[in-house]
């Protein structure tokens, strides 16, 4: 295996290079490229091991790989996918692939889903759940390798010494919040400044209150943003910003930041993704007293969906390896590659045949996931960016002035003309 | 001088008669190359991606002037223009305060170059630095909200409040800025006509009219350099917004080259032809005011200031 670059600037270079020396390759036979962001520590532990092993079992394919920053990957994947592309990149399902999908730059591999002889035949066995957010105008553009669940974390202790027990509807869970609130604790913890943590608050409204197909046809853009249905998710937001159940002073601070406050124990609550678990840890919380629930539900009978975002494999479409990087995807679906890569990575596979450590919140997610009804990828996922940046904007706006409401609706709405036209 | 041998033209050929007036143009050449290249030819394409409806992937739609009418309908395009007012307007706060701490400096006292580097601490740090630094005092968990927590006011964190995150930012902008005027300040001090001085003396000017009548029309050229940067530095104030609030609580403190990026170039972006029509509207500010300032200082090196 040879890791080439690791920098930002080598890449340039190495693409500067690519545009001045026409004709130049960086594959020939047997070669696997593959660009990736995961330059974390336990992303980039995971797919080391992938890669070994990969390697190991086809000792003809010599895999090149090209690390980058995880901010400038978002920018440099534009510049790769044009002038250099590899063979295999990472990206996320949803909408996050549309822009390439749509500019040609991302192969069709819906083969690997359908063909059974692919891999031993369980490939849609495995992940036909995840099969949907893969899939545009019909085909599949990518696989799924891990994923990850959103819901409330909350302080065991603090609920315990306030008697209350893990909410399950909105009205206990809005009884909780006013017990804390009188016991001087803040109900829910977030940090808004770079927008996103308001968008899982939302989407969780969103699909309680709605459900999972209104959650789509918004995200679309097949809903005016003045809808009552839309209106109706902002009134049962009220009953939580009114009374002041967030914590103050949130949209000047990151999602980090509003970590310390529930690890001191003023905070009670955060609607999270499961990353932020390693972060409480380290702040001094253990299994005792941090804990999970599903997010609760609203109205009565709609079919609980959760949030999932998923981050995925794809090639490109001007590949110059194909057939090796199809057998990587598919090595990539398999269950016991699945399995081994998520337990570095402290997520849960996508692959129901994998099995995952016996973590409480890993298995409490994994149980909530597998009973879904369907997954959304997240609202700045789902929806095309611009839609997202607004509607996070105004998220934030009527987080702190929930006055500002039909204002903040009216101007989503004039986006939303905009962008879906 | 007659008489005397002149030296015979070998040959006089064209370059020999047009020497004299290729020569600058031949050193020229280079420069002028890599200015039509990274400069002119960048406006003018960013002109016409301003006509275009482009996500940088997708082939482009041209679609004439409709990305500027969508500006004139935008409330954050709005937001981001008072924003730069007021970005000009305070930052000039700078020119005064690095005069008046200059001055305050320009003493011949045991220790004042230690004094004087201190000072000059601010500008020695990079922009990025202070912009964290600052956002960090500013954090409601940092070190002004704990303090006012401290004594009563209740725990304020200033780039949460839409109504004055801007001046927050400012202030931190300021900070480096304050630094710079006074160096300019030091240096013009330091060239002084001191026989001017005397002569001021002499005829009894001393405090204000002293200050105002003699040293300050000899500091013209720092205060012209000083007005300068600053102006310019309030227009691209784009670092600071970009490290210590993204534009944000929703949107409120935007300046238009922040705007611009976000709109072409950040993470939910890439709309280019938005984003260079903002870029336009930009440069056609910052066109008119570099204008006036080359006919102002032209028009004083006419008169031989």
């Amino acid at each position: 295996m040879v890791i080439v670059g690791g920098t930002n600037m080598r890449k340039i270079l190495a693409t500067i290079i690519a545009v001045t020396s026409l004709g130049y390759s960086s594959a020939f036979a047997g070669t696997l490229v593959i660009n990736t962001d995961l330059t974390d520590p336990a992303p980039k532990a995971a797919f080391d091991w992938a890669f070994n092993k990969f390697q190991e079992e086809n000792p003809d394919v010599t895999i090149e790989v090209n690390n980058f920053d995880h901010e400038g990957y978002k920018q440099a994947i534009r510049n790769f996918l044009t002038t250099n592309p590899p063979d295999v990149f990472n990206w996320y399902a949803g909408n996050r692939m549309l822009p390439f999908v749509r500019a040609g730059l991302v192969e069709d591999v819906s083969d690997i889903w359908s063909d059974t002889g692919w891999v031993d035949g369980n490939l849609t066995e495995g992940m036909s759940h995840a099969k949907k957010p893969m899939t545009i105008g019909g085909k599949q553009w990518g696989i799924p390798y891990t994923y990850y669940q959103w819901g409330v974390y909350y302080r065991k202790d603090l609920f315990e010494a306030n008697g209350i027990s893990v909410p399950t509807t909105w009205d206990e869970f809005v009884a909780a919040c006013a017990t804390l609130k009188a016991a001087g604790i803040t109900p829910i913890t977030i940090g808004s400044k770079y927008l996103w943590t308001t968008a899982g608050v939302f989407d969780y409204l969103n699909l309680r209150t709605n459900g999972y197909e209104f959650h789509m046809a918004l995200t679309k853009g097949e809903v005016p943003y003045t809808d009552p249905k839309v209106h109706a998710v902002f009134d049962k937001w009220d009953e939580l910003v009114k009374p002041g159940y967030f914590l103050e002073n949130h949209a000047s601070l990151a999602w980090q930041e509003a970590i310390p406050p529930m690890v001191n124990g003023e905070a009670a609550m955060y609607v999270m993704g499961n990353f932020s678990v390693a972060l409480f840890k380290e702040g001094g919380l253990t299994n005792d007293n941090l804990g999970f629930f599903q997010f609760p539900e609203i109205t009565p009978g709609i079919p609980m969906a959760e949030e999932a975002p998923t981050d995925t494999m794809h090639i490109a479409s001007g590949a110059k390896n194909k057939t090796d990087a199809k057998r990587f995807l598919i090595f990539l679906s398999r269950a016991d590659v699945q399995e081994e890569m998520n337990k570095t990575l402290g997520q849960l596979p996508v692959n129901s045949g994998s099995k995952v450590d016996p973590d409480p919140f890993l298995e409490a997610g994994l149980n909530m996931l597998n009973n879904a009804y369907a997954m959304a990828q997240f609202y700045d996922r789902d929806a095309p960016a611009e839609m997202a940046s607004e509607g996070m904007k105004g998220f934030q706006e009527y987080m702190v002035n929930p006055d500002r409401r039909d204002k903040i609706l009216e101007r989503l709405e004039k986006v939303r003309q905009r962008v879906y036209k | 001088m007659p008489g005397s041998t002149q030296i015979p033209y070998r040959k006089s050929s064209w370059w020999k008669l047009n020497q004299q007036r290729l020569t600058p143009w031949i050193f020229l050449f280079p420069g002028l190359v890599l200015f039509l290249v990274y400069v002119i030819w960048p406006i003018f394409n960013s002109l016409y991606i301003s006509l275009l409806q482009w996500d940088g992937l997708s082939p482009a739609i041209y679609v004439g002037f409709s990305n500027y009418i969508e500006l004139l309908d935008d409330e954050y395009f709005y937001i981001s223009l008072i924003n730069n007012i007021k970005w000009l307007i305070f930052f000039m706060l700078a020119v005064p305060i690095g005069l008046g701490l200059a001055i305050f400096l320009n003493q011949t006292i045991f220790g004042i170059r230690l004094i004087k580097s201190l000072f000059f601490f601010p500008f020695v740090i990079s922009q990025v630095v202070i912009g964290i630094i600052f956002a960090w005092f500013y954090n409601p968990r940092g070190v002004i909200g704990p303090f006012l927590e401290a004594i009563g006011l209740g725990n304020y964190a200033i780039l949460a409040d839409e109504d004055f995150a801007t001046y927050g930012i400012i202030f931190a902008g300021i900070y480096p800025q304050i630094a710079y005027c006074m160096i300019l300040y030091l240096t013009g001090l330091n060239n002084l006509n001191t026989d001017q001085i005397e002569a001021g003396r002499m005829d009894g000017a001393k405090g204000l009219s002293l200050f105002k009548n003699i040293i300050l029309p000899q500091l013209r050229p720092a205060t012209f350099l000083a007005i300068v940067v600053t102006v310019i530095g309030s227009l691209r104030s784009f670092d600071m917004v970009a490290i210590m609030t993204q534009g944000g609580p929703w949107g409120s403190t935007n300046v238009l080259a922040y705007y611009m990026f976000e709109t072409a170039l950040s993470e939910y972006g890439y709309r280019m032809g938005y984003g260079s029509a903002i870029a336009a509207v930009l440069f056609t500010i910052m066109m008119f005011y570099i204008l006036f300032f080359i006919y102002r200082m032209y028009q004083s090196e006419k008169k031989g200031l």
